[in-house]
């Protein structure tokens, strides 16, 4: 699904990955955890082409493409989805007219005829539930007025829409409470179905408990240094990251 | 006297014109013969040029065209008593019957000629407006609306101010007046339009909206014009105790287009909502200047103008608020957002807040920003192209003003558009649909 090898990057001329390694084959589910600054959010923003994040060297293929040469949108319709550490309000933008344009966008690059608009409100009502989201936030300006957890729940919801191969969730636990997380998750869950890649990134391990991962990986100093099991987990929420910055990981 | 103000009093001195208007054509013409011409040095055109006059002056009245049009023009799908004007003159074969109350100036009775010269020239200040003198001066025609005590206008009355090209630059003079009398109610929708080939008319067109006691009127200003097209014009009202305006303006096209919104608060307790978009590109200039007297205690007034300006164009926002001494508890909002989509399009903005008065609310603000590259990744992030990303963006921009018109046939008129106006849109139609589910 993914193959990346001793990724570069830098963000306004400061270098932030430093020879990332990260192999994630269809169906994982992959954490990546760290310290702040350890590069964590540069890895999704690099992965979609957020301008500004340039990779400077390294390799990444994206079922076995060249993803660093495609545009942001094609990254997209070619089907990596980026759910936002902060989802941006667009005011003005109706959230279905937003979905709907992706969804058709998304569906045109694979060779498939364009929903009616009928069509895609009722697909688009019965994804609102499954996020717990009322179907009048489809009327609203994109995000506007949302709160924390709605954002976040508007995310997944168009993460379920555009059915992406590879899913990379950034923070997305930050600033939700217990119940806001276990709809997310759940949502997260939903669309686990063995062939579907997510990263997730995190700073807690509390996330953890509900999307379970398959590999976790510490970031620090723009590198892995260390990669396990969901056990790792545990292991970095008691004892913290020093032993491994330190360390050779 | 600059060359246009010489062809002018030349073109008024051809015209056919009632005996019973002869006093305000007077007047205007002597205001207008001994005003200094504006230049850039005159405040209020300091970022907006004549020179078009001057440099083109048009020589001639626009001729009659009643056949051309039909295929270039769409009308506003309202149900209403429609005017039609081509190039400023009355197509009868084009317009309803006309409702007791809606009559062109050169058919009014008795009565009603003496209600026209009872407001006509008073709402609208010469002093203020130079080209309401020359208005004066050109006055012929125009239409009366007139709402007696109690009363509410059945249907709205739709004037539809078509141009055509012409061989020669050419001039063309509108005027209109709307006197509400007390607790009465009305709908006016001013619509100017061309088709997209040259023009070259210069239209003066001036309204004069006197709204008595506890009256209502929703008013409409929509200015849809070929970017040759030179349009100078001017709204002018006057509201009474509990007098109700509530306008929605918007402007495209044009080399020269300046549209003044002058509003005397006159009367306690009456209330202006004003809402305005602009949105020139190429070349284009629009120019709104807003200028609100509150000169009596407890009036409101909430004017909001948003603005996008692309490639090579320039707009002028001017929006005044002048709280007399006496207009105590007045509460007054005025906001200017711009959108600047190209490094050569430029915007002027001036809010400007004179308070005399001591216990009022007054918020101004004015903002200027380019698109939100953020917001441009996030929707390309969904796979959306950037193209259709500016698109949305821009029209989103203007979208929460379009979603406040009452009149949804307006909404319905604009929006397919507006939206191709940042780029083709790749399903028009269906997602306007979907924008009202």
């Amino acid at each position: 699904m993914l193959s990346i090898k001793g990724l570069h990057a830098k963000v306004e001329e400061k270098d932030i990955l430093q020879g990332l390694d990260i192999e994630i084959n269809p169906g994982e589910v992959h954490a990546i955890m760290g310290p702040n600054g350890s590069g964590k959010s540069t890895l999704g923003n690099v992965l979609s082409g957020r301008p500004g994040y340039e990779a400077t060297g390294g390799s990444v293929l994206f079922k076995g493409q060249d993803l660093l040469e495609l545009d942001t949108e094609e990254r997209a319709r070619e089907g990596i989805f980026l759910a936002f550490q902060y989802p941006v309000e667009i005011p003005g933008v109706s959230n279905m007219e937003f979905l709907k344009v992706a969804v058709d966008a998304k569906r045109k690059h694979a060779g498939l005829p364009e929903l009616s608009a009928v069509e895609f409100m009722k697909l688009a009502r019965e994804t609102s539930k499954r996020v717990d989201l009322d179907a009048s936030f489809l009327k609203r300006g994109v995000n506007e007025g949302f709160s924390g957890g709605e954002k976040k729940r508007n995310e997944i919801m168009q993460m379920m829409l555009l059915e992406p191969d590879l899913c990379i969730l950034d923070e997305t636990d930050s600033g939700l409470d217990i119940d806001a997380l276990q709809v997310v998750a759940d949502g997260v869950n939903s669309m686990r179905d063995g062939k579907r890649s997510f990263i997730v990134v995190t700073h807690y391990q509390r996330l953890l408990d509900y999307i379970v991962p398959d590999y976790v990986h510490v970031l620090a100093g723009g590198r892995i240094v260390k990669s396990g099991t969901k056990e790792l987990a545990l292991e970095l929420e008691a004892k913290g990251y020093g032993w491994l910055e330190n360390g050779e990981g | 006297m600059s060359d246009f103000q010489q062809q002018a009093l030349t073109l008024a001195a051809e015209q056919q014109s009632p005996e019973w208007l002869t006093a305000l054509r007077a007047r205007g013409t002597d205001v207008w013969s001994t005003a200094k011409w504006p230049t850039r040095k005159t405040e209020a055109w300091k970022y907006t040029s004549l020179n078009p006059l001057q440099t083109d002056t048009p020589a001639q009245w626009a001729s009659v065209d009643d056949c051309a049009w039909q295929q270039a023009i769409d009308p506003i799908a309202l149900d209403a008593t429609r005017l039609v004007f081509i190039n400023g003159h009355f197509s009868r074969e084009h317009s309803s019957e006309l409702p007791a109350g809606v009559v062109r100036f050169s058919e009014a009775d008795a009565s009603q000629q003496a209600l026209i010269r009872q407001h006509l020239g008073t709402v609208a200040n010469t002093g203020e407006h130079l080209f309401v003198a020359l208005s004066d001066a050109w006055a012929t025609d125009g239409i009366l609306l007139h709402v007696p005590r109690g009363a509410r206008l059945e249907k709205p009355v739709y004037i539809l101010n078509v141009a055509t090209p012409e061989a020669q630059p050419a001039v063309s003079s509108q005027r209109v007046l709307v006197v509400l009398e007390d607790n009465s109610e009305a709908e006016l929708i001013e619509h100017y339009v061309s088709g997209s080939e040259k023009q070259n008319l210069f239209v003066n067109s001036h309204t004069e909206v006197v709204v008595g006691n506890n009256a209502q009127i929703q008013h409409y200003r929509i200015n849809l014009e070929q970017e040759d097209l030179l349009h100078v014009g001017g709204v002018h009202i006057d509201l009474h105790r509990d007098a109700r305006f509530l306008g929605f303006t918007l402007a495209q096209g044009s080399r020269l287009k300046r549209i003044d919104y002058h509003v005397n608060h006159r009367g306690e307790g009456a209330h202006l909502g004003l809402n305005g978009v602009y949105l020139p590109r190429n070349k284009q200039l629009i120019d709104y200047h807003t200028n609100v007297e509150h000169r009596v205690p407890n009036c409101t007034t909430d004017e909001v103008f948003r603005g996008i300006i692309g490639d090579s164009a320039k707009a002028v926002f001017n929006g005044r608020i002048h709280i007399h001494q006496d207009a105590q508890k007045t509460l007054a909002e005025l906001s200017n957002k711009n959108l600047l989509t190209s490094p050569t399009a430029e915007i002027n903005t001036k809010p400007e807040l004179e308070i005399y008065a001591d216990d009022v609310r007054c918020a101004h603000g004015a903002t200027i920003a380019q698109l939100d590259e953020t917001s441009v990744f996030y929707l390309q992030s969904r796979g959306v192209t950037r193209a259709d990303a500016v698109r949305m963006l821009s029209f989103g921009f203007i979208n929460e003003l379009l979603n406040e018109v009452p009149e949804q046939a307006i909404q319905d008129y604009l929006r397919p558009r507006l939206t191709t106006l940042f780029g083709e849109s790749p399903q028009g139609d269906e997602l306007g649909q979907m924008r009202y589910e």
